[in-house]
């Protein structure tokens, strides 16, 4: 009797590990960056202009980080990006692709085949993954008017997350609108 | 005038050579210390490298499953390699280097969890539990020396047809 009850207490705690592990979510996990200030970039854009964080300071900054051999997330949310964009550019909402580890013709194609129109730019030396905890594509960073990284969408993105995500930073404190 | 200079002539000629003498032992050391600058180079980026694995190997790769920045052949790997180079370069140790990309990815990235909070438990436990476990082993170990020999052995009037057979089959042989 004795035995079993050591047993049991031995195993209780791994088997309270395990289920613990799986309550919880996978895309959801923590990024120290949330809640900081977002470090600033300059990225070289594919219509050979600049993007620079800094410079959209007051506005809230949707950064997409994608591949064209990203298949099916980074093609599947193409055009819900595209849709909000377009829904959200006159509310001052500026949208950023990062194209991350990329031939240059296969990411051109990826932006023509979706019809993006928001400024996208190549991730040379992925020192903005790196400086953004990237773990993979596709991952969608929002950024407060403050300058604030207020949230991280791992993996593909929806149309709905990104306006609930878009509103919520629309409406917080301190916005215009 | 004429002996002023007879006299200081050979003085002159002293210096000329003691010059020539400095001369020779300066550019003797300006080569060979041209000469050592790639030896002193060489060393310096064998010694550099050194450290870019030594960091690199404590770093997890994000990329990959359950392989170092320094092991992973990805990309992304190689670009973090670089960064952590390039941050040595620049005078960082090799802490700062860890904790640059702990702040950005987490303490998920180091693959040793530091040494401190709750982390501690995963460095204490084991040691923790060595003395119970060789406790136990020792506990078990001598149940199992002191067993009287008799347990060890079925009786041989076991009410057991099979050991009934086992024995007649064992008599057979005899």
């Amino acid at each position: 009797m004795l035995k079993k009850m050591l047993i049991l207490i031995a195993i209780l705690p791994v088997l309270a590990l395990f289920a613990y592990g799986l309550t919880l979510d996978s895309r959801s996990f923590h990024s120290p960056l949330v809640g900081r200030q977002a470090s600033d970039f300059t990225l070289k854009l594919f219509d050979g202009g600049t993007f620079t964080l800094s410079a959209q300071r007051g506005k809230v900054v949707v950064i997409n980080v994608w591949s064209s051999w990203c298949m099916p997330a980074c093609y599947n949310e193409a055009p819900a990006l595209e849709a909000a964009w377009q829904r959200y550019r006159s509310q001052g909402v500026v949208f950023l692709g990062v194209n991350y580890q990329d031939r240059d013709a296969a990411a051109r194609e990826f932006l023509a085949r979706f019809r993006h129109t928001f400024p996208n730019g190549p991730d040379v030396g992925s020192k903005v993954s790196i400086e953004y905890g990237l773990r993979g594509v596709p991952e969608t960073f929002f950024i407060a008017r403050d300058g604030r990284l207020a949230y991280k969408h791992v993996g593909e993105i929806s149309l709905p997350v990104l306006v609930q995500q878009i509103e919520q930073l629309l409406h917080e404190p301190g916005g215009t609108s | 005038m004429r002996g002023l200079s007879r006299l200081t002539l050979p003085l002159s000629q002293r210096e000329r050579a003691h010059h020539r003498s400095w001369l020779a032992v300066l550019g003797l050391t300006g080569l060979v210390m041209v000469g050592l600058v790639p030896f002193a180079l060489a060393v310096a980026t064998v010694d550099l490298e050194a450290q870019v694995r030594e960091v690199a190997s404590q770093l997890r790769c994000p990329v990959c499953q359950g392989l170092s920045v320094g092991d992973s052949p990805s990309e992304l790997a190689n670009e973090m390699r670089t960064l952590v180079r390039e941050q040595l370069q620049q005078g960082k140790t090799k802490a700062e280097v860890l904790d640059y990309f702990a702040q950005r990815y987490g303490e998920w990235i180091l693959l040793a969890p530091p040494k401190h909070g709750f982390n501690l438990i995963i460095w204490v436990l084991p040691f923790a539990l060595l003395p119970i476990g060789a406790a136990a082993v020792y506990l078990g170990a001598r149940r199992w020396v002191r067993r009287p020999a008799a347990e060890e052995s079925p009786p041989r009037d076991l009410d057991s047809p099979y050991a009934e057979r086992l024995q007649r089959e064992l008599d057979s042989y005899q």
